[in-house]
C-alpha cells in the first residue's frame, strides 16, 4: 500500500486522466452547456448532457487540463463561483427533467482570488450544498484526483460518492495542512499521513461508497456501475431519494 | 499537560469575563487596533467589548453574546455536554482540545439551545472563538445539525452568530462533511417555511462561509467584520499582488450585495426582535 503522500503524488500526476477522458470514454453524443446566465463561463467546470447507454444524464466535471496551455486555460481545475453556478443551472435543469447527475471531482480546491471573493465563492458553494441536498434527482459524484476541501464538497451533495483507487479528499491540502501546523509547508508529506485523505481511508471512515481500481477496464467499469446505480435510484420517489441522502450526510460524525 | 498563556492581552481578558477570575481585570489595558487609544478593560467590558473612541468591535466570548441578546433567564441549553475526541488520531489534538477548554471555558466551539428575544422564542447558536477560533468539527457540526431539527420540529426561528476560522482540520475529512450535514438541517429548516437570521461576526471564513453563514435568509454582519471563503494571506500568494483596502470586510460584502446590513451591537437585539416579529407565522 502506498504511503498517503504518494497517493497525492499520484493523484496530482501530469497525464493523469481528467474528466474530458471520463466523459468521452463513459458518454455519448455529449453536449456542452455553457455559463452560469450571471456572469460569465468558467472554464474549469465543464457541463452538459450526454447518453449513458441509453439514458439521458446530466454530467458535470471540474477539468484541470493536461498540457501547460490547457491548464491555463482551465486555471487547474480551481473554479470559480460562477463554476458552481453554471454546475447548478444544470443540475437544476436535470431536476426539472428527472435525468440523473454525474459529478467528476478533480480540484485543488475553489479559487483563491479576488475576483472569487468579490463575486461569492462562500455564497456560491453553501448554495451548490443546500441545493444539491434536495435536488429531486439522483446524483453520483465520483473524485477522480484530487478533491480539495469545500471546491470539491461543493460537487458532491450525492447519493453516493466514489473515488478512484489513487485519488484523494480532504479538508485542506497537505501543503496548507503543515503551513498552518508547523508553520512549514514542506512538511506536508507528515500531514498528508495525518489528514487521512486517501480513498482508502474515507472508505474506512465510511465518507464514500465505492473504489474503482485503475486499470484500462475503468471507463467501461465507471459506465456499468453508473447505468446499475440510476437504473435503480431512478425507481425512487424522489422524497425517498432526498431523504436518503440527507441521512448519508447526516449520520457521518455522529456520536454512536 | 501546561496552561498556554495567552497570546495577546486582549485574549487573556476577554477570558476572564465572566469567569468570575480572582484576577483584578481592571488593571489591565487593551490597546484598540483601529483607534491606537488605551483603554480600560473594565471600561471595555462595560460597553459590550465596542472601544468608546471609535466604536471597534472587539471579540466577544459566546456567553457574553447571549447574556447580550437573550431576555433574561430564557435561555436553555441544549447538548451542552457534548465534547470532541480526536477521531483520526491527529497529531497533537488532544492536547490542543484541552488548551481550548481551559481557554474558552466551553467544551466546544458552539453553544446551541433556545430562548426568547423580546418575548419571541427562537432557537440560537452562538459559536465561540476562544475555542480553537470557532472551528467546525464534528461536535459543531452535530450540535448545529440538532439544533436546525429541533426548530424545524417545534416551528421555531434559528438566530445564529458565527465567528470561525472554518473547518477544523484535525478531524480532516469528517470535518469537511459537516459542511453538507448542516447544510442539510438548515435546508430542511427552511423548507418547513421557517426564518433563519445570521449575525456575521470578526471573522467568518471558510468552510463556515461557504455552508451555513451563507444560507440564511437574512444575513448581518459586524462592523469591519472579516468575512470570507479563502484567506488573505493565501489570496495575496495566489495572486502576486496586495489585497484592496478593505477587502473581505463586512462593508466590502455589503457592497458587493453579499449580505443584507451592518449591525452594531448595541443594536442587535432590536434588530433581531424586529426581524423575528415580522417572520412569525
Ligand atoms: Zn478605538
Amino acid at each position: 500500500m502506498a504511503a498517503a503522500y504518494e497517493k497525492v503524488a499520484l493523484a496530482r500526476a501530469k497525464g493523469r486522466a481528467t474528466s474530458v477522458d471520463y466523459i468521452s470514454n463513459i458518454f455519448e453524443n455529449f453536449l456542452e452547456m455553457h455559463g452560469d446566465r450571471r456572469y460569465g463561463d468558467d472554464k474549469s467546470v465543464i457541463a452538459g448532457i450526454g447518453y449513458l447507454i441509453e439514458m439521458p444524464v446530466t454530467v458535470i466535471g471540474i477539468e484541470k487540463g493536461h498540457s501547460v496551455k490547457e491548464r491555463g486555460f482551465r486555471n487547474s481545475g480551481s473554479a470559480h463561483p460562477e463554476g458552481y453556478r453554471k454546475a447548478l443551472r444544470q443540475m437544476k435543469l436535470a431536476e426539472k427533467f428527472s435525468r440523473p447527475v454525474v459529478c467528476f471531482v478533480d480540484t485543488p480546491g475553489a479559487y483563491c482570488g479576488i475576483g472569487a471573493e468579490e463575486r461569492g465563492q462562500g455564497q456560491a458553494i453553501a448554495e451548490n450544498l443546500t441545493e444539491m441536498m434536495t435536488l429531486k434527482t439522483p446524483v453520483i459524484s465520483i473524485v477522480i484526483g484530487e478533491g480539495g476541501s469545500g471546491g470539491a464538497l461543493g460537487l458532491a451533495v450525492a447519493d453516493e460518492v466514489w473515488m478512484l483507487e489513487n485519488s484523494v479528499y480532504s479538508v485542506i491540502s497537505p501543503e496548507g495542512c503543515a503551513s498552518i501546523l508547523w508553520k512549514d509547508s514542506s512538511r506536508s508529506k507528515e500531514a498528508s499521513e495525518c489528514l487521512k485523505l486517501t480513498a482508502q481511508d474515507l472508505f474506512k471512515l465510511k465518507v464514500i461508497e465505492k473504489i474503482f481500481p485503475e486499470s484500462d477496464k475503468v471507463y467501461a467499469h465507471l459506465k456499468q456501475e453508473l447505468y446499475a446505480a440510476f437504473t435503480k435510484s431512478r425507481q425512487l420517489d424522489p422524497q425517498s431519494l432526498t431523504a436518503a441522502r440527507y441521512e448519508r450526510f447526516r449520520k457521518i460524525g455522529a456520536p454512536e | 499537560m501546561t496552561f498556554k498563556k495567552p497570546r495577546n492581552l486582549l485574549e487573556g481578558y476577554s477570558k476572564l469575563i465572566g469567569s468570575h477570575s480572582e484576577d483584578s481585570s481592571d488593571d489591565l489595558m487593551v490597546t484598540c487596533p483601529k483607534c491606537k487609544k488605551s483603554l480600560a478593560s473594565g471600561d471595555l467590558l462595560g460597553s459590550i467589548n465596542v472601544c468608546m473612541y471609535c466604536g471597534h468591535h472587539f471579540r466577544m466570548n459566546a456567553r457574553q453574546r447571549l447574556n447580550l441578546i437573550c431576555d433574561r433567564d430564557t435561555f436553555a441549553e441544549a447538548d451542552g455536554t457534548m465534547v470532541s475526541s480526536n477521531l483520526i488520531g491527529f497529531p497533537e489534538y488532544d492536547g490542543k482540545l484541552e488548551n481550548a477548554r481551559l481557554d474558552s471555558k466551553e467544551p466546544d466551539a458552539v453553544i446551541c439551545g433556545a430562548c426568547k428575544i423580546n418575548g419571541i422564542a427562537a432557537g440560537i447558536f452562538v459559536m465561540e472563538p476562544y475555542f480553537m477560533m470557532g472551528s467546525m468539527g464534528v461536535v459543531v457540526g452535530e450540535k448545529l445539525t440538532r439544533l436546525f431539527e429541533r426548530a424545524a420540529a417545534e416551528r421555531l426561528p434559528v438566530v445564529g452568530f458565527t465567528v470561525s476560522g472554518g473547518a477544523r482540520m484535525q478531524e480532516g475529512i469528517l470535518s469537511l462533511m459537516q459542511m453538507a450535514k448542516v447544510s442539510g438541517a438548515v435546508k430542511r429548516h427552511s423548507d418547513a417555511g421557517l426564518f433563519f437570521v445570521c449575525v456575521l461576526t470578526d471573522p467568518t471564513t471558510g468552510g463556515v462561509t461557504a455552508s451555513f453563514a451563507m444560507e440564511a435568509d437574512v444575513i448581518a454582519a459586524e462592523p469591519f467584520a472579516h468575512i470570507g471563503f479563502a484567506g488573505a494571506r493565501v489570496i495575496e500568494q495566489t495572486m502576486r499582488k496586495k489585497l484592496p483596502e478593505g477587502f473581505q470586510r463586512a462593508e466590502f460584502l455589503l457592497e458587493k450585495g453579499f449580505i443584507d446590513d451592518i449591525v452594531e451591537r448595541k443594536k442587535q437585539k432590536k434588530y433581531l426582535a424586529q426581524l423575528l416579529k415580522m417572520h412569525v407565522r
